[in-house]
């Protein structure tokens, strides 16, 4: 019984040695190596891909905001993006989907009311769009919440209310709308997408411009 | 080109890289575990550890080693966890409730990387890089040690010696996993992934105002997450975040990467037991079905059934602009049937038959390719069950790679298949039956049953993904899940082990024209055949409750 456990504290003992000569190479020198290298050569990537505008960051070129006024292009809906709920003295965006199934009462409300929008908001005074015409990602939400992107189809559909709200010829915006066009990398990986914060800059500056 | 040959393309592209990448990697892998030369390096970790790395260990030793250094590692990121408020590096955030604390700590030591936590606003950078991270390594080593080891019972004979497991364990860390995860890692941040060690970033916006998200080494962490089959995200998006997956290329990338050891191990097994052909058999058998998933869950979301999906003309609830359908299906099939769990779209919002195909995924045990080891040596078994068929059909003892499949083989293997779906089936009846864990559904009807089939399927097969729906974080949750982790991780390592040390013992027998050829594709066949049947049936009743049930009506 003794000899047991003696055995078995040598043996845990070797285990938890192995852990701590294991976390020094893969928990401390391998994260500062990278972090070295990272920040050497890739600075701008590794602290998150601010982007400027005027002089002021408004943000990374990679997390989608929300909250924009119509005269700028919509982002898809982000109905699973919360806000901390612990250590509250931060206001973090906590990432997340909605997780409703096809069948959820609260998803086909969501989806349906989204759709509506999106028919109201970018129907204009000569241009009607059909409930057919609106893309899925314009009424679904993103798996993060913070999607960057929406889908060129549409951004193309908001082209008419940003040139009626904003005063600009419809072929100027729709111009716009294909120099921040992403086709698929390497021509089959991903789909086409338009980021809409480096879209909405452009669009500012092309408003204050002119 | 249309959405659906753009995701037809990037699978034939990805078995492209993987039908490159695994011969030279197999290779690598079959001799950093066949050499009897140790680098410095490891010689200093060995005497940090205090151990020979030369001693051969019978299979009860070298179970203990698993078990020690894994009882070890919930001890210590348990208390890294408990203790995050008064160590530094904790960017503030407070200690983590005992009962998420032990599920987290179970949930990375197993290579599960289940998560009931958010990991944004509750894990400091001391807990994702030195306690997280850390499992995410040695969890994997510890999974190809054990794989490796069974291999060893089937390439040597007359001895009860399966090799060294503090050796395995290091050149697995030292020699495959670190140098591989510094490469990718590095490849990782030119794409957009963060790597720093900065504080809460406070970041002006377009519209006005600010918004905070929090740095961290996320680069690193995610690279070994994949690689390792781990899948624990650093943000609650996983995947799906932009910071740690931010283009449709990083993302490609990393559905490469938790596939890649496992397909490889095939041909480190091969190599092995000296006949590389009985390692394509294995590797035939686990691409048709990943192959068949992929197609499957493909056609189920590109055809978007169900009611809210058909009102948005498309599946994209849940799914990133960037990755579509396609790879979304891709990366959710590949997932799930390694034992990765990370996620690039919310597999809650899939069609009923997609969901049901990534939970299906995981009850097959997680074998094609399955997780870095415990693919491989899952897969094994069920190639001893599938010889073992076989022999009754025809009346003869079964054997398999020389090796007689006996009363004691058999035993071995029957009691390794039916451990997860005991662990499966009895929780999730359990939970169903008693009164509050059902509180914690976010979805009702069959999508509610579905959510916590998922949670018991993913934690007893150290999967990790779920239907993100439900709250976990309860202390039924935690606690449940967390025992299913432990049981469903190294119950079926016992029988593999010994599996392992009792072939290691027998004399080979001599292969005769009544030797069943494991290496042909009839056996292919009857491998894929037996792996959906056994499992096909075992699970049917509850499949048909939830997606099936959910898929059929829409």
């Amino acid at each position: 019984m003794n000899n047991s456990v003696t055995n078995t504290a040598r043996l845990l003992g070797a285990g938890l040695r192995a852990l701590l000569v294991l976390t020094v190479l893969t928990g401390v020198i391998y994260p500062l190596a990278v972090t070295g290298v990272a920040q050497a050569v890739f600075p701008g990537t590794a602290n998150g891909s601010e982007i400027k505008s005027e002089g002021k960051v408004v943000g990374s070129s990679l997390i989608g905001q929300q909250k924009y006024s119509l005269d700028y292009f919509q982002p898809r809906p982000a109905n699973g993006l919360g806000v901390n709920s612990v250590n509250t003295q931060y206001r973090l965006i906590l990432s997340g989907a909605t997780n409703r199934s096809a069948d959820n009462p609260d998803l086909i409300k969501w989806v349906k009311e989204a759709k509506a929008k999106v028919v109201r908001d970018n129907s204009t005074a000569d241009h009607k769009v059909s409930p057919s015409d609106v893309p899925a990602d314009a009424v679904t939400s993103s798996g993060s919440g913070l999607d960057p992107d929406i889908s060129p189809a549409y951004a193309d559909l908001q082209v008419h209310r940003i040139a009626e709200r904003d005063g600009l010829p419809v072929a100027r915006v729709r111009k716009l709308v294909d120099d921040h066009t992403e086709g698929r990398t390497l021509g089959f990986i991903g789909e086409p997408r338009v980021n809409v914060l480096e879209l909405n800059i452009a669009l500012r500056e092309l408003i204050r411009g002119q | 080109m249309g959405p659906v040959l753009a995701g037809v393309l990037q699978l034939l592209a990805l078995i492209g890289a993987l039908a490159l990448a695994h011969i030279p990697l197999g290779n690598h892998m079959a001799k950093v575990y066949s050499s009897d030369r140790h680098w410095r390096v490891e010689k200093w970790i060995y005497q940090g550890i205090g151990a020979d790395p030369d001693t051969q260990m019978r299979w009860p030793a070298y179970l203990r080693g698993v078990l020690a250094f894994s009882a070890a590692g919930v001890l210590f990121l348990y208390l890294l966890q408990r203790l995050q408020g008064v160590l530094p590096g904790s960017l503030g955030f407070s200690s983590i409730d005992p009962d998420q604390a032990f599920n987290t700590a179970v949930s990375f030591v197993t290579n599960t990387n289940w998560q009931s936590y958010y990991g944004e606003q509750t894990m400091g950078h001391l807990v994702q890089t030195a306690g997280l991270a850390v499992q995410n390594f040695v969890s994997a080593a510890v999974g190809i040690a054990v794989a490796v080891a069974l291999v060893r019972g089937f390439a040597r004979s007359r001895t009860g010696e399966l090799g060294n497991f503090w050796s395995d364990l290091v050149r697995g860390v030292v020699r495959v996993l670190l140098p591989f995860s510094l490469v990718v890692a590095v490849v990782l941040v030119a794409c957009g992934v963060i790597q720093n060690f900065s504080g809460i970033h406070e970041v002006g916006q377009f519209t006005g105002g600010s918004q905070q998200w929090n740095g961290g080494a996320v680069a690193s962490q995610e690279a070994i997450k994949e690689i390792g089959t781990n899948g624990g995200g650093y943000f609650n998006a996983n995947s799906a975040h932009p910071f740690e997956n931010p283009t449709p290329f990083t993302n490609l990338l990393q559905i490469f990467l938790m596939l890649v050891i496992p397909f490889a191990l095939t041909r480190t097994f091969g190599v092995m037991v000296g006949s590389v052909r009985q390692g394509y058999a294995i590797l035939a058998t686990m691409a048709t079905i990943w192959v068949g998933f992929v197609a499957l869950t493909m056609w189920s979301e590109f055809a978007h059934h169900g009611p809210a999906l058909q009102i948005a003309g498309g599946a994209m609830e849940g799914k990133e602009t960037r990755f579509g359908v396609g790879a979304s299906s891709i990366f959710a099939v590949s997932t799930t049937l390694t034992s990765t769990g990370a996620v690039d779209s919310f597999h809650s919002s899939f069609t009923g038959l997609g969901g049901g195909i990534t939970m299906l995924g995981m009850m097959l045990g997680e074998i094609a390719p399955g997780g870095t080891g415990s693919g491989l040596y899952g897969m094994l078994i069920m190639a001893v069950v599938a010889v073992f068929i076989a022999g009754l059909m025809v009346g003869r003892t079964p054997e398999y790679l020389g090796k007689k499949i006996g009363t004691r083989e058999i035993k071995f293997a029957a009691c390794y298949i039916l451990i997860t779906p005991a662990l499966v089936l009895v929780f999730t009846a359990a939970a169903m039956a008693l009164p509050t864990p059902g509180h914690s559904m976010t979805n009702s009807g069959a999508h509610g049953f579905s959510e916590i089939l998922y949670a018991y399927t993913s934690a007893s097969n150290n999967n990790g993904s779920a239907f993100a729906g439900l709250n976990a974080d309860t202390q039924w949750f935690n606690t449940t899940l967390g025992l299913a982790m432990v049981l469903g991780r190294f119950l079926p390592m016992v029988f593999v082990l010994a599996l392992a040390g009792s072939l290691a013992e027998q004399q080979p027998v001599p292969v005769t024209a009544g030797t069943l050829r494991t290496e042909k594709p009839l056996f292919t066949g009857l491998l894929v055949g037996a792996i959906l049947i056994i499992t096909g049936l075992t699970y049917f009743p509850a499949l048909a409750l939830g997606p099936l049930a959910e898929g059929l009506a829409s």
